[in-house]
Order: structure tokens, then sequence, then C-alpha cells
């Protein structure tokens, strides 16, 4: 123990007494001298207490206000063979609305799909897509769709249903009662065929098909000069000349992917190769088609006829035909006539208006050209669009006239869509016994009593054949998400068939499949390519006669309706994606409107969003439509759907009912009223300034001009490059230069690839709002521009991306580094590091970077498929969701790279040409864009770049961008 | 005591040394005047309005902005590079003016720094705020970190505007507070609140006045004016390079680093005229602040304002002269012309010609015109930052592309909150801190000048 030292008396005292009760008690360890009574009782006083409480309530607060929110993630029980976590499989499967048709490859990942791919062994579509294509595996994960079957509105289970069902179905068919299946077209086999038995146990039931969108009159017309209701399959790849009458065969008429996919191969300029086919075009409002047409005229729907009976007399004067009398063409018909005669048996004359005289006249020009049996099929005719239209007029009336007991409605929607929808939905509340097979609750849906739900494509099994003889599988990628049943099994449950139309399906492939063989390996054969197809003798068709007469001439306004690329006839409007994808011609999104000519606009004062009135009833605003011809006005279909969902009710309106009526349903040439009403209405559209003022932005050429100079319209490229200059050194790549190439002479702005791209990469949907704000956040867009008259303008559509510049402005400016050049020429951005300062945004010349303004998912304000866990579904997860305040842009699917790469190392090979594609370069369905690696010289991209046509987007800037664009050649004579 | 009328006197009114004192400190002994809790008030109403506006940013994103895929600049950087600018008067005036030897900035030049202190402040709230992500601010710092190589970019502007402003604000502030250490041990004696005692005692580092400490304060003046010197020149240089870096037409020229540094000495000055004058109203400084005072910088504000309109045409001329398509639609089609011709014509007007009434001797002794002018010129170098901005983001390279830019009610109160956040900064400097440094003053009482300004008859 310590000595203790004392200085006076009174201390020493002190230290005594400590000393004594050292002595005295052995000190324990621990001490409780110098502590309260209270606090050595353990009794708190109120100091205390309050304290405490403050302390554990402030922790209590802390800790619970940290929790981590609670992420699900369910690990298999039983994996299965074929399933790797984060190894996606590929399946083959068909797309097919009751519209259009696409054999495609469906990505999933953890059995989950989350992309569409096209499929490339189908000779149909040859792996080409659409934005619907894209889009549609959106529509999987919707929240609109039906969780269970309903009766009379509330949820049911299937078992009451189908007892219920059958009951009426059979009292119904005991009593002889009539029953209608009305369906869309259906162009599977088996289906058919199941229909066909469904019928049979049931013979009460009648098959009516009905399309929103008649084609009708091709059928007719055929019937009559062919003796066979059928539409011929277009070959538009062996026309050199393609004369279309308001015909969208590259944005939305019959089969656009496979149409698109025929017109690149005619168009596609290379080295040694100066062939190129020639379109013209004839249409009321400017479509797709007809912004890449080399010649293009505007006419109003009422001049259809009398134009093409022109074009025919022109023909038939050189063909020996018999002519007939027309009043004068009001556009000039000789330069087409010329060169479909100059090109007999390798052109085409194709319509996309319903009536039945034009297309008599358009079969005659097809008959005097002898192009059938060269760009037209007979023999293998298209199996899309078999609506019956009286037969629809029909039951509407016998519904009407309570003739009809039972309505069974599979995939049509008729009491949105059709023209006379009032008498359809009056006719139904007549039926007692109403049957629907939506899978979301649609307009026809809300007035049945029962909702047998069927399951979305990518959960059934069947079959497709889409032209005769060409054959593909349909094949589930996903357990049905929902308490749903696909069509097929519910019907074949009603007709009391045994088993499950799997096994239907491949029951009937035995008899189509030839007989000789291991028909389990052929069948899965089948099932692995997705596509079939047999061989078809050709069979001998007599062209009759018939007579032809010109149109009757009209002075009003003349509406021409038409269907957009994105949404269809309505089909996709609870699409966000699609809602959102601005239309190549218009750049409008989330929204319908008029499209009325420049002088229109001038002469009635009427600008940009200002509200018109059509006929006394739809109120739609204005877009001023360089193109658009005089005395017509266009609108949109599909939209104004009331039950479709939360992002696409009340989106625009419904114009259907504006269709005309003269003989068949034509979408073209309803003399309608037009009034101004003084209010306006904003419209979200993406591209304000529509010239390119001069600068050499998208560049142009003719061919002639072309085959004397490879250069011409291009010659800024060789200033440029001889100004190129600098002071620093090449620089390496580490074996790979990715590059991208786009040609602009193939490239027809359909925006498959900037759906494809927003599938790819998580893009956000951001609503109209946003959109008019101008913060699409889509990483692709299609610039489009105008040039020359504005009456029938030059039309320009410019993929721009990131151009992945080796001297790249944005890289520069990034106070953080978060955006910087990786060794194989990406231009990459490190999403963590962003601190959102968008310098580079505005420092891109290009101004493809993307600022997250708001946090896009699991946000109220945006309530699209980030906000719902069943949307969350479809997001990529090789691609990261990104956080508000960073910026975005496009990655050149990087990921993609990287699986690739890795798949070659692991097979320890280089990486083969064309083995990387893009989201965008793999779909594309005109095949503008090429990607690949530039240091390859053997590669596809490395060709391109070597091409004459290849410039650089701003290449003055010396950014040296790694993507070229290549000049837009137009067939055009000087 | 000595006086001449045949060269002027820079402190009229033959004061005393302690004139001079008492003059000086008279408002913080006063009872605070009504016109100080109104502005106050306002002010306050101001700031709140503005941390409304940042706190709707923070939650809700830059979204909550008027900006776009194109325009991913706007009111922030505007305002930005605003008070950056008013924010270069105090340092450039007392340092330019030390260096020229023009005795008479010392009336000014303590008012000026500090509007300098307030004004950097004020600034430097917009590049935090305008940042997506605030809460990673911290990355622009170079510190180290677990990154491997993924460090501060160098070669980024913006990252030469962190270190150029933080740089300028240290020695702006330690330039200003230097200056006021014997003011403060002035106060310290005056005082007869303990606790103010206190409180000044230590904010003038124990000052007792003797001549070592003088010396040495000399020094030290000497040194950081001679330090904070370049810096005037470098950070509205570097400023300017956040835009003459960049590749965009009408950003990507090369006249940006004068342009902009003359531009902020303009806009400084007029800041100060306009406080000067509100200052001099409400404190009656008239004998300290006289008329000459803002005569001379009068004279310096015409000859600043011809060279930013000989920098707006040489603009324009090298756009025409340098054959380059965009540059020329830039200037010619969206600032004389266009969309956006107020905002130029607006700039022009302000900056180049309404400052050029200063010519006229009755323009610039009247007191009320002055003030105008001022507030004129504080317009215009605001909407000089708006063009450069808004104009050249809307329509770039690509037609495509362009889009127009509006601010939405939130930029608008972060703008209204900086000035809020100024204002009462400005009133906390009138109430407690000499607003005139007294003991500068007080070494040029006895002087008389030859300058035009002050020798001309009231």
């Amino acid at each position: 123990m310590e000595k203790k030292y004392w200085q006076s008396i009174e201390e020493h005292l002190e230290v005594k007494k400590g000393e004594n009760v050292a002595n005295n008690k052995p000190q324990p360890e621990f001490s409780i001298e110098g502590l309260d009574e209270t606090e050595i009782k353990g009794k708190s006083s109120r100091r205390d207490f309050l304290k405490m409480l403050g302390f554990s309530v402030s922790a209590v607060a802390l800790v619970s206000s940290c929790q981590m929110p609670v992420r699900k993630a369910i690990p298999l029980l039983n994996q299965p063979a074929d399933l790797t976590p984060g190894v996606p499989n590929f399946y083959a499967s068909t797309f097919f609305d009751g519209n259009d048709y696409c054999s495609i490859l469906v990505k999933t990942r953890e059995s989950r799909p989350i992309k569409i791919e096209g499929n490339d062994m189908s000779p149909i579509s040859q792996g080409g897509t659409s934005a619907k294509v894209q889009a549609s595996v959106l529509n999987l994960y919707d929240d609109a769709r039906l969780k269970n079957p309903v009766k009379v509105k509330a949820d049911t289970d299937w078992e009451t249903m189908d007892k219920e069902i059958m009951n009426n179905l059979e009292s119904l068919s005991l009593s002889g009662k009539k029953v209608v299946l009305l369906t869309s077209t259906i162009i599977s086999p088996s289906t058919k065929k199941l229909i066909g038995e469904f019928i049979n146990k049931y013979p009460n039931i009648e098959w009516v098909t009905y399309d929103a969108v008649s084609y009708e009159a091709i059928r007719k017309a055929h019937e009559l000069n062919f003796g066979e209701a059928i539409i011929p399959t277009y070959s538009i790849e062996n026309a050199k000349v393609v004369v279309g009458f308001n015909a969208d065969y590259l944005g939305t008429w019959l089969d656009p992917v496979s149409f698109s996919k025929q017109f690149s191969k005619n168009r596609k300029l290379f080295k040694g190769n100066t062939n190129m086919s020639r379109l013209y075009q004839f249409e009321s409002n400017l479509s797709l088609t007809g912004s890449n047409a080399d010649y293009r005229y505007g006419i109003k729907p009422s001049q259809e006829a009398t134009v093409l009976l022109n074009l025919y007399n022109e023909v038939a004067k050189e063909t020996g035909m018999s002519t007939y009398n027309a009043p004068a063409s009001p556009v000039d018909v000789k330069k087409a006539a010329k060169d479909l005669l100059k090109n007999k048996g390798k052109s085409l004359v194709v319509s996309g208006t319903n009536n039945l005289n034009i297309q008599l006249i358009v079969n005659a020009i097809n008959n005097a050209l002898s192009n059938y049996g060269q760009t037209l099929d007979l023999s293998r005719p298209f199996n899309l669009k078999q609506g019956n239209e009286e037969a629809m007029a029909k039951l509407v009336k016998q519904m009407n006239n309570d003739k009809i007991h039972g309505l069974m409605v599979y995939n049509v929607n008729p009491a949105y869509d059709y023209y006379d929808s009032k008498a359809f939905v009056n006719g139904m509340s007549k039926v007692k016994f109403k049957v629907s097979f939506a899978d979301t609750k649609d307009e026809t849906a809300e007035l049945c009593n029962f909702i047998a739900p069927d399951n979305n494509y990518l959960e059934s099994w069947n079959d497709a054949e889409v032209i005769k003889g060409e054959m593909s599988i349909q094949q589930p990628t996903i357990n049905p998400i929902f308490n749903t049943r696909q069509f097929q099994d519910s019907l074949m449950k009603w007709a009391v068939i045994s088993g499950v139309f799997r096994d239907y399906l491949e029951n009937n492939w035995k008899t189509i499949l030839p007989a000789e063989g291991n028909f389990k390996t052929k069948w899965n054969q089948t099932k692995h390519d997705g596509v079939y197809s047999y061989t078809i003798e050709d069979k001998e068709f007599n062209f009759a006669e018939q007579k032809l007469a010109a149109g009757k001439p009209s002075s009003g306004i003349e509406l021409a309706l038409y269907e957009k690329i994105a949404i269809g006839n309505g089909k996709y409007t609870n699409n966000p994606w699609l809602l959102e994808m601005p239309d190549p011609i218009t750049t409008a999104t989330w929204d319908n409107y008029v499209t009325v000519s420049v002088k229109y606009a001038e002469e009635n004062s009427l600008k940009f969003e200002d509200v018109v009135k059509i006929n006394g009833s739809i109120e739609l605003p204005v877009i001023v439509q360089p193109g658009q011809a005089d005395g017509t006005i266009g609108i949109a279909l599909g939209f104004g759907r009331t039950a479709v969902g939360k992002a696409g009710n009340g989106v625009g309106k419904n114009a259907f009912s504006l269709a005309n009526i003269n003989g068949n349903i034509s979408l073209l040439g309803k003399e309608v009223t037009i009034e101004k009403t003084g209010s306006t209405y904003p419209l979200a559209v993406t591209q304000i300034h529509h010239t390119m003022e001069g600068r050499a932005i998208a560049r142009e050429t003719t061919l002639p001009e072309y085959k004397k100079n490879p250069n011409s319209g291009n010659e800024q490229h060789l200033i440029d490059e001889k100004n190129n200059a600098t002071l620093y050194g090449k620089i390496d790549f580490d074996g790979i230069q990715w590059g991208m190439t786009i040609d602009l002479s193939t490239c027809t702005g359909c925006s498959n690839c900037v759906i494809a791209c927003q599938s790819e990469n998580n893009v956000a949907v951001i609503g109209k709002e946003q959109v008019k704000n101008r913060r699409i956040m889509h990483w692709m867009r299609i610039d489009r521009y105008y040039s020359a008259e504005e009456a029938n303008p030059d039309v320009y559509h410019m993929p721009v991306m990131c151009q992945h510049c080796d001297n790249a402005p944005c890289e520069n400016v990034c106070p953080v580094a978060a955006t910087n050049h990786s060794n194989e020429g990406l231009n990459q951005m490190a999403y963590n590091r962003c601190i959102g300062t968008r310098y580079c945004v505005n420092n891109c010349p290009y101004k493809v970077r993307r600022f997250n303004w708001f946090e896009f998912s699991n946000n109220n304000q945006f309530d699209y498929n980030m906000n719902s866990d069943l949307g969350k579904m479809v997001l990529n997860p090789d691609v990261i969701v990104r956080q508000r305040g960073v910026v975005e842009k496009c990655s050149l699917c990087v990921q993609r790279l990287q699986d690739k790469k890795l798949t070659a190392k692991m097979e320890n090979r280089e990486l083969r040409d064309g083995e990387v594609q893009t989201a965008c370069s793999q779909s594309c369905p005109t095949d503008a864009i090429t990607f690949g690696n530039l240091l390859d010289e053997n590669s596809q991209v490395s060709q391109n770049v070597k091409e004459d046509r290849m410039y650089h987007l701003l290449e003055q800037l010396h950014t040296l961008p790694s993507t070229s664009y290549l000049t837009k050649v137009k067939n055009r004579e000087v | 005591m000595y006086n001449t009328r045949v060269r002027g006197v820079l402190i009229k009114g033959n004061k005393s040394y302690s004139d001079i004192t008492h003059e000086v400190l008279r408002p913080m002994n006063d009872k605070t005047p009504m016109w100080w809790w109104v502005t106050a008030f306002l002010a306050t109403g101001a700031l709140f309005w503005g941390v409304w506006g940042f706190y709707n940013t923070i939650t809700t994103g830059i979204g909550a902005w008027g900006l776009n895929n194109n325009v991913a600049w706007g009111w922030a950087i505007i305002n930005f590079v605003w008070w950056i600018g008013i924010g270069h008067a105090g340092t450039a005036f007392s340092i330019f003016l030390l260096i020229v030897r023009q005795k008479w900035r010392t009336s000014i030049n303590r008012a000026a720094e500090a509007m300098t202190i307030f004004a950097v402040m004020a600034a430097g709230l917009f590049p935090l705020i305008h940042m997506g992500r605030i809460w990673d601010g911290f990355f622009i710092f170079p510190y180290w970190n677990t990154r491997g190589p993924l460090w501060d970019n160098f070669n980024s502007p913006l990252f030469w505007d962190v270190v150029a402003i933080s740089t300028y604000f240290m020695a702006s502030f330690a330039f200003w507070y230097i200056g006021m250490i014997p003011d403060f041990a002035t106060i310290r004696e005056r005082t007869a609140s303990k606790i103010k005692r206190k409180i000044y005692g230590v904010l003038s580092f124990g000052w007792i006045g003797n001549a070592k400490g003088w010396l040495r304060f000399e020094t030290a003046a000497i040194l950081l004016g001679g330090m904070a010197a370049p810096l005037v020149v470098s950070v509205h240089s570097i400023v300017s390079m956040d835009f003459s870096v960049s590749v965009i037409p009408g950003w990507h020229t090369t006249i940006f680093p004068p342009y902009f540094v003359v531009g902020a000495i303009f806009s400084g000055f007029g800041m100060v005229l306009t406080l000067m004058i509100i200052l001099r109203k409400v404190y009656r400084f008239k004998d300290i602040v006289t008329d000459g005072h803002f005569d001379a910088v009068a004279r310096i504000l015409t000859f600043i304002s011809l060279i930013m309109a000989t920098a707006y045409l040489t603009e324009l001329f090298m756009a025409w002269y340098s054959g380059n398509e965009y540059e020329l639609f830039t200037f010619m089609q969206n600032r004389v012309t266009g969309d956006y011709t107020f905002a130029y014509w607006t700039m022009i007007t302000c900056n180049a010609i309404i400052p050029q009434l200063f010519w006229f001797k009755k323009i610039r002794k009247n007191i009320p015109m002055v003030f105008i002018i001022s507030i004129f010129i504080n317009i215009g170098m605001w909407f000089e930052r708006y063009v450069i901005v808004v104009t050249s983001l809307s329509k770039d390279f690509l037609p495509a592309t362009w889009a127009t830019y509006s601010p939405t009610i939130t930029e608008i109160a972060i703008f209204v909150g900086t000035i809020g956040l100024f204002l009462l900064g400005v009133l906390m400097f009138f109430r407690f801190v000499p607003t005139i440094a007294i003991s500068e003053v007080k070494s040029v009482l006895k002087e008389t000048t030859t300058l035009k300004s002050f020798t001309d008859e009231d």
C-alpha cells in the first residue's frame, strides 16, 4: 500500500480515518464508496427516471428507424437441371396477338421472361421484331391482368365456373339456342381444330371471326378475281418497284416485320452493289412507309380509286388490257406507271384501303404487270386478318333482336373497337350468357357474366401458321403467374376433352410433322427451332376480270384513321413502354391527336395543341403535320380506352366510330366536320424543331449521284477528315474497339430499337408530364427531320444514342471521373460514383445523356412498371436500376459484351463477328444497325466503316465517335 | 483643423479621430432601428422560402426544377455565377485600389469585403444544391479512399471551381477579418457591456495597438493582399472555364476568362454602389463616404462598361469571323434574334448602354440616379449569365434536341433564399461590425487628393 504523507494535523487525521476503514474492512475490488444511498439501493430518482426514459425512447426510435427494407428472394427448393441462377435460358416461341405475327426467342432469367428477341431461324420475321413485340413482355407483368376467374364481377374458382358454364352451354345446346364464339383471327391450326371439336360438342355454337381493323376487301377481291378469298403473300424483296396506296407496310400494314426485312434486302448498298428498289407511296397521312418512299404523293382517300384507275389505264395501254374511263388523276401517275412497266413481274402494287373496288383495281394492275406468281404468291397466302364483316354485322343485329342467347368472346374487344360499339354494347345487354376470355377486364369483358381469363402468350402453348406452309410453335416460358387458364384449355374442359392443350397440340403435330423418323426427336427439334416449314405445291389461278370504277369526288375534309406503330388498334394502350414511345413521324407520346395539313392550319389559323371538335363530338388537339394531304386529317386509333388499366385509361380519344362505312369498314374517307374550340390541350412531343438548319446531320444523296460518286452527299466527311488533327497520340485499345454503324438508307425509323433498348436496359417510364418537360429517359432516340417542301417533305429518321467518342467531351468535364473510357473504346458510366453535376449532359454535343430527375422506381408519382412488385419482374437483373440524381446513357449493352467475352474465354477462342449484339442491333428489322469490333479487319462493322457513305455525326468537333452513319440514298432521278 | 479648398479631401467635415470612431461605431451603440428589424424579418422570410426550396429539391430531386435533357443547367448555375461575380468586388476593391494607391478606397473597402464574404457564401450554396446526389457531394474532394484508381478528375473545370472558390473564400475571409482586428480592439475598449468586451476581446486577438502590432498588421495585410490579388483573377477565370472548356457553341470561346473577370468586377462594383448608397443613407456617413466616392466608382463603371461592350461585340464578331455555323446560329439566331432576344437585349442595355449615362457629371452627382443605374447593372449582369447558360444549351448542335427552359417556383425560391441569406449577413454586419474601416479611414483623414472626383465643388 502506498505510503501517505500529511501536511497538517487535520489531514493527518483524515488519513488515519481512512486507514482505519481500510484496516477494518478489506476493500472490495468494486467499491460503492462515494455513491449516493439511493443509487446503492437501486432506487432511481425522478431525474434518473426521465434520463432513462429519454435514452430508451431515443434509442428505440433510432434503432427502429434504421430498419433495413425487407427484400424478398425465394430460393428454389429443387433446382431444375437446366436452370442456373444468373445464366439466361432462351426459348423459341411465337408472338401472335390476333393482328401481328412474329417468331421470337424469349430470354428468361431465373424462370421469368425478361426480353424478347427475334428468331433468326424464321423465314418470315428473320430475326426482326417490332416495338409491339419487344414491349409485349411487359404485358405479362401487367397489374391490370385478372388474377382469378370472375363471375359477375366477383372472383371465383375454376371448378365453380366450369360447372356453371358447362351447365349453361348444355342447356342452351339442348334447347338449340344460338351461341356465338366471337374470336380474333386465329392462325393456329391446332386451336382451329379444337374449336371445331368444341363446336361439334355444342352444335348450337356459331364461330365468328372479327378484326378490329378489317382487311376483308383484299380477300373479297381475290375471291372475285381468282375464286379464293385469300390475302396473297407479298414479296417486297423481289419487287424492284413497289407502289403503295395508303398501305403502311413498313409500319403497321399486315406483316410489317417481314416486310421491313424484305425492304432492307432490296435497299442495302455496299461496295459492288448499287441496286435498289424504288418505292412510290400515294397516301393521305404521312406514314412511316411514306416517309421512307422515294416518291410520295399526297392524295385524298376519295381520290385513291381515281388515281389507281389512271395508273391501271397507263399500264393497261401498254399491256393490251381493256381500259376504263376515268377522270384525270390529281397527281402524276405516269412516272410510276413507267417504272412499273419497266419492271413487269418484278413490281408490286398494294393498297391498304379496305374497299372492294380499290382492291379490284390493285389486283387488275398487278395482273396486267404479271406480278402474280412473281411478287404475289396466291398458293401460299397469308392467314392473317380473317375477320368477316358481314358475320359481325349480322351478329350485332341478331343480338339486338334477341336471337343470340350466348356469346363467348376471345381476344377481341368490340365494345371498344367496333365502329358501332353502341349497338354492340346494347346487343350484349340482351344476351343472357356471356363469357369472355380476356386476360384483363376490358370494355367487353366488363359486360360479361363470366370471365375465364386467358394466359398471357408467354404462359401458353400454341402453334401458328402465318403463311400457308410456314408454321411456328408457341411455348410457355413461365408458369401462369395468376390463377388463369389458357383459352384452349378452357375449351377442352368445357368440350369434355380429356388432357391438357399441351398434349392436344403435340398430338396434332403428329399429323403435321412428316411421318418418317422419331416423332419425339422431330417435335423437340421443332420446339427448339420454333419454326417448321413444309412445301406447298403451286396452284394454278386464273384471273377473272371485274368491272372497275373511279372514285366519287368529294370536296369536304376527309378523315384518314390509322394505327399507331406503338399502340396498334388499342391492345397495348396499357403498356407504358409503348405509350411513351415517340411516334416516328410526329414524335408525340401518350396521346392521339388530329394531324392537319400545313395549308389547312394556315387557312384556319390552327396551331400545335389547339383543340378541335370532329363531327361535333370528339375533341382532340391538333398537330400541324407536313405531308398531310390537303383536304384530309388523320387520327390514330387505339386510344380513349376506358377499361384497360391504370396507364392507359382515359388516354386520348376513341376514333373507331369515325370509320368509313361504305361497303366495307374502311379507316379512310369519312367526311367530317372540324371546328375550332378555342381551348388548348398539352401534347408531349419529344422534338420541337424539325429542320436541320442546313447542317450536315442526316446526309443524303440519290442513287444516280451515288453511282457516279460514292462520296456524294458526304463531301463534308472528306473535308472534316482532312482537318481532323490532334496533338495527342493514338488511343490504345486492348484488342477490341467496339463500334457501330447505322445505315440511314435502310433505317425506317420504326422505333423497334427504342423499345428493345428500354427492355434490355431497364429504362424508366416517366409519364406524359415529364416527357412534355423534355426529360424522356430513352437511351436511344430517333431524330426526325424534314426538308424540301412543307406540303410533301422529305423525311429523315436518324437513330442517335451515345456515340462512344474516343475523345469524349463528357469524360473530360466530370469532376469525379464517374464517366470514363474503357480500353475497348466504351464510354462508361460508374453510376455509384456520379454525383449528378450534369456537366456531361451539357457538354455532350449529341445530347444523349439522361439524368434521373426523380426516383423513377418505387415512387407513386411514377406509377408504372417500376412501382409495382409485378412490374419489376420484367427488369433485367444484369442492369442496375439507376438511382435518382445520377446520369445514365447507352452503354452499348456492356452486360452483353461481357457475357459473350466470358463465353469466348471459357471456350478458349476469340470472339466471332456478329456473336455480340446490342439490343438495338439484334432486333433491327431492317438490319440498319451493325455492331462489332472495329479492330477486326473482317468484321461487318469494319467493312461498313470503309464504305464511302460513312461519316460520323458532328465529326468536325473531333470527338472521334465509335459510331458511324452511312449516308441515306434515295432511289430518285436527279 | 488644416484644410484646403484647392485640393479635395477624402473625408469631409473637419473631423477629429475621435469623431470618426464615434460616427462609425454609433450604429452599434444605438438602439436597433425599426428598419433593421423589418428588413431582417423580410430577409429571414426569404431565407425560409429558400430553405423550403432546398428541402423540396433534396426530397424530390432536381426534377423539381425546370431543367431538361438539353438544358441541364439553369438558374442554379446562373445565380452561382452571378453571386460569385458580386463576390468579386470586395477583394478587387481593396487589392486593386491598394495597388494603384487609391486611398479613397478606405471608406468603402470594409463593406465591400463583407459583401464579398456573404456573396460567396450565397454562391457556394448553388453548386451544392444543384448536385443530383448532394449526399455524395464529398466525392468531389480529393481524399484517401478505397476506390483504387477512381479519383478526382483533375481535368474537370468543376474540380478547379471547388479549389478556386474555397481558396478565394478563405483568402477573402482572412483579409477581411485581419483588417477588422484594430477596429474590434477599439470597440472592446469603448464598450460598457462585459459580455461585449469579452467577445470583441477574443475577436481582436488581444490587439493593443503597439507599434510592433501595427508593423505585423501592415505586413500581414500586404502579404495577404498579394496572395489574394491573383485569386481575384483566377476565381472568375476558372468559373468561366466551366463554360469555355466545353464544346457548346456560345460557351466554347477563349475570350471568356478576361470577359468573366471584368464582368464580375462590373457586377461587384455595381453591388457596392447599391449597398454603399443605402449604408450611407441609413447611417448618415455622408462625410466619410462622400459623393466623391460614388463619383469615382461611377467613373470606373463607365470604363468597365465599355470593356463589356467590347467583349459583346468581340463575341459577335468572332461568331461571324470563325465561320462556325453553330456559333453563328447561337449568337445571331438565338441571342440577337430569336426566342431569347429579351434576355440578350436586356443584357446589352443594362451593361453596355445604361452605364454610359455616367459620362454626364450631373448623373454621377445625382445619387438616386446612381442608385438606379447600379440596380440596372445588377440586373444586366444576371441576364448576361442567363444568356450564356440558357441560350447556348437550348439550341446547340442537333436541332432535334432543341428545347426551351423556364424555371420553376423551387428554383425561384432558392434564389430568393440566397438573397435573404445575403441580406441577413449584411444586416448582421451593419449591426455588429464596424462597417467602415476606422483605423484605415483615420490614416487618410488628413490626406488630400488630386482626384477629380474629390476636388470638385459639392
